[in-house]
């Protein structure tokens, strides 16, 4: 018995150890990050290994530098404007398609959904072309529409949201039905509510997917008060190559929101994530 | 009576389709422009030379005959293999063991899953500037701790790895969770049979855990596969355009961009990203097909 404890204390240790070893690994990109932000250049390319930390002072100065010369109020408000109008509109769009192919008989139903699934099947790189061309022949390049574009409808908010209708007891419709609701009314009073999971999930899958979207916006919005986060980090180190603390700072400041948003909703962002399978 | 019956019916069933068409209205007419036009458009486009800004003209199959006989897209397709070859298996494997460990209860796996999930919510663009800072050759942290002087995003022969690395230290956090709620799924009366009957950890790893999550890790499997295939952020981040790598590192999708939208060449563009649609329509064919063989339905 003194054996099988100790065996399962070792287990325990050995567990441990390797998961403080991968957290270490996860962390130091982040510290480095912080610890590089805060220093004078000079500290920064400084090749004795002891001086991992700043030695004189923090320069705090070098985020209202990066702040400032990349405008970075407005790229906050053009990112959360962008996460805020595309899960509104993958939302509206996925939960009322959802619900058709979920619950509802009518005619082409099959062949529709089969388009649907055809969509999730292609890498998306394939419409970008054409997206693009439409947004300059539109005049809307360097818009928010532009950036919207591509992510007004939703093939896989549909797939899941459909789901997530099946998912529903039977019996909830037809009780509506005998008392005298339309469609419509059992759609928005009875069966969309009890999707809200759903729709969580793809609110939160479809924000981190804007967020972290890179392509998109450095195509249709090449300008740098225009664009979303993301594109502007690409733009900023082709500018500052050598000088990584604004480099680090601007990193910094473009990565905090979208963490501290995740650290106070933890467990919403995992289900989210969870159920809608991880396609990022 | 039963005429009236029937006739209300089928009333219901027309008032239900007409309400079905109009929910789907959006989704569809969206798709149809958004995704379903382009595909076609694509397509076609790939049959058509570029010249200068707007101009072009019928080429036939002559994008395709350029690209084939450019080393450039057959290299960047083995780019793009190579780095799928280290994203996937590392990232799915190293996800299985540390899903395990935090499916039991003990001490900060709380603390544990928060530090394995930041980098989900963290912008690729943002990842690849602090990796490629600690890549650095003079000045990067890597290099200095362990006191080398490797050119990790400049030698032809280990930037695809490094590149990997960064994928694989990625995507971790989104694996462990699908594995997690896979390993929720599995009912703990088979643990604590196998228990009974002696089974230690290691075996009732390979003998119940690995063939009951068999579908989550086909479907985990597949969805990396896809995304490896057509990474791009991290190339665009990492990759200087001196960078000596470049040709040997460079993905499908990174050669996609540089045509249509650095050189403006859409007809080339669009015959490379057929060509890659294509590839990846064959390798899910062939995912599928394995699915029955070796995924374990209960």
């Amino acid at each position: 018995m003194e054996s099988v404890r100790a065996k399962q204390r070792l287990t325990r240790i050995v567990i441990h150890v390797i998961l403080i070893i991968v957290s270490i690994i996860m962390i130091v990109p982040f510290l480095w990050m912080i610890i590089t932000a805060l220093k004078t250049n000079q500290e920064a390319i400084s090749i004795n290994p002891f001086y991992i930390f700043p030695q004189a002072g923090l320069h705090w100065e070098n985020f209202s530098t990066v702040w400032k010369s990349y405008n970075f109020l407005l790229l906050y408000i053009n990112t959360l404007l962008l996460i805020v109008l595309r899960v509104i509109c993958a939302c509206l769009t996925a939960t009322m398609a959802g619900y058709a192919f979920g619950r509802l008989r009518f005619p082409g139903k099959k062949f529709l959904f089969t388009l649907v699934l055809i969509q999730m099947m292609v890498p998306s790189q394939i419409f970008i072309i054409p997206q693009y061309v439409m947004i300059s022949k539109l005049g809307a390049v360097d818009t928010m529409f532009g950036l919207l574009f591509p992510g007004i409808v939703t093939a896989f908010g549909t797939y899941l949201l459909k789901t997530g209708y099946q998912g529903l007891p039977m019996d909830l419709e037809e009780a509506a039905g005998i008392d005298g609701c339309n469609t419509g009314q059992k759609f928005l009073r009875i069966m969309m509510p009890l999707t809200r999971s759903s729709m969580v999930s793809l609110g939160i899958f479809t924000a981190v997917f804007a967020f972290k979207d890179l392509m998109w916006p450095m195509i249709v919005c090449p300008t740098i008060t225009k664009t979303t986060l993301s594109a502007a980090l690409a733009k900023m180190q082709g500018q500052f190559s050598s000088d990584y603390p604004s480099m680090m700072a601007g990193a910094v400041l473009a990565v905090i929101p979208m963490v501290i948003i995740y650290v106070i909703f933890q467990k919403q962002f995992v289900e989210g994530i969870a159920t809608s399978g991880g396609k990022l | 009576m039963e005429k009236v019956k029937k006739k209300k019916k089928s009333a219901a069933l027309r008032s239900e389709a007409r309400w079905a068409w109009f929910f789907v209205a959006p989704t569809m007419i969206g798709l149809i422009i958004l995704n379903f036009y382009p595909i076609i458009s694509t397509i076609v486009q790939s049959f058509y030379r570029t010249k200068g800004l707007t101009g072009q003209t019928f080429a036939g199959f002559q994008n395709y005959v350029t690209a084939f006989q450019d080393s450039t897209t057959w290299q960047a397709l083995l780019n793009t293999i190579k780095y799928a070859i280290i994203e996937v298996p590392f990232s799915v494997v190293i996800a299985l063991i540390l899903a395990v460990f935090l499916n039991r209860k003990m001490i900060g796996r709380s603390v544990y899953r928060t530090i394995f999930f930041l980098p989900m919510v963290c912008a690729p663009a943002a990842v690849a500037m602090v990796w490629k800072w600690l890549y650095n050759q003079n000045f990067g942290l890597i290099n200095n701790l362990f006191g080398s002087n490797v050119a990790w995003v400049n030698d032809p022969n280990i930037t695809w790895i490094s590149i990997g690395i960064i994928g694989v230290w990625s995507v971790l956090g989104y694996n462990i969770v699908l594995f997690i709620s896979g390993l929720q799924e599995i009912p703990g009366d088979y643990y604590e049979a196998a228990q009974i009957d002696g089974a230690g950890g290691i075996r009732q790893f390979f003998n119940i855990t690995v063939p009951l999550l068999s579908p989550t890790t086909f479907f985990i499997v597949q969805t990396r596969i896809i995304g490896a295939l057509t990474v791009f952020d991290l190339m665009f981040m990492v990759l200087d355009k001196t960078s000596q790598a470049l040709q040997k590192t460079q993905s499908m999708v990174y050669i996609f961009y540089q045509y249509a939208f650095t050189n403006n060449n859409k007809g080339m563009g669009a015959t490379i990203v057929v060509i890659l649609l294509v590839f990846i329509l064959l390798v899910t064919f062939i995912l599928q097909r394995l699915e029955k063989k070796v995924v374990f339905y209960n």
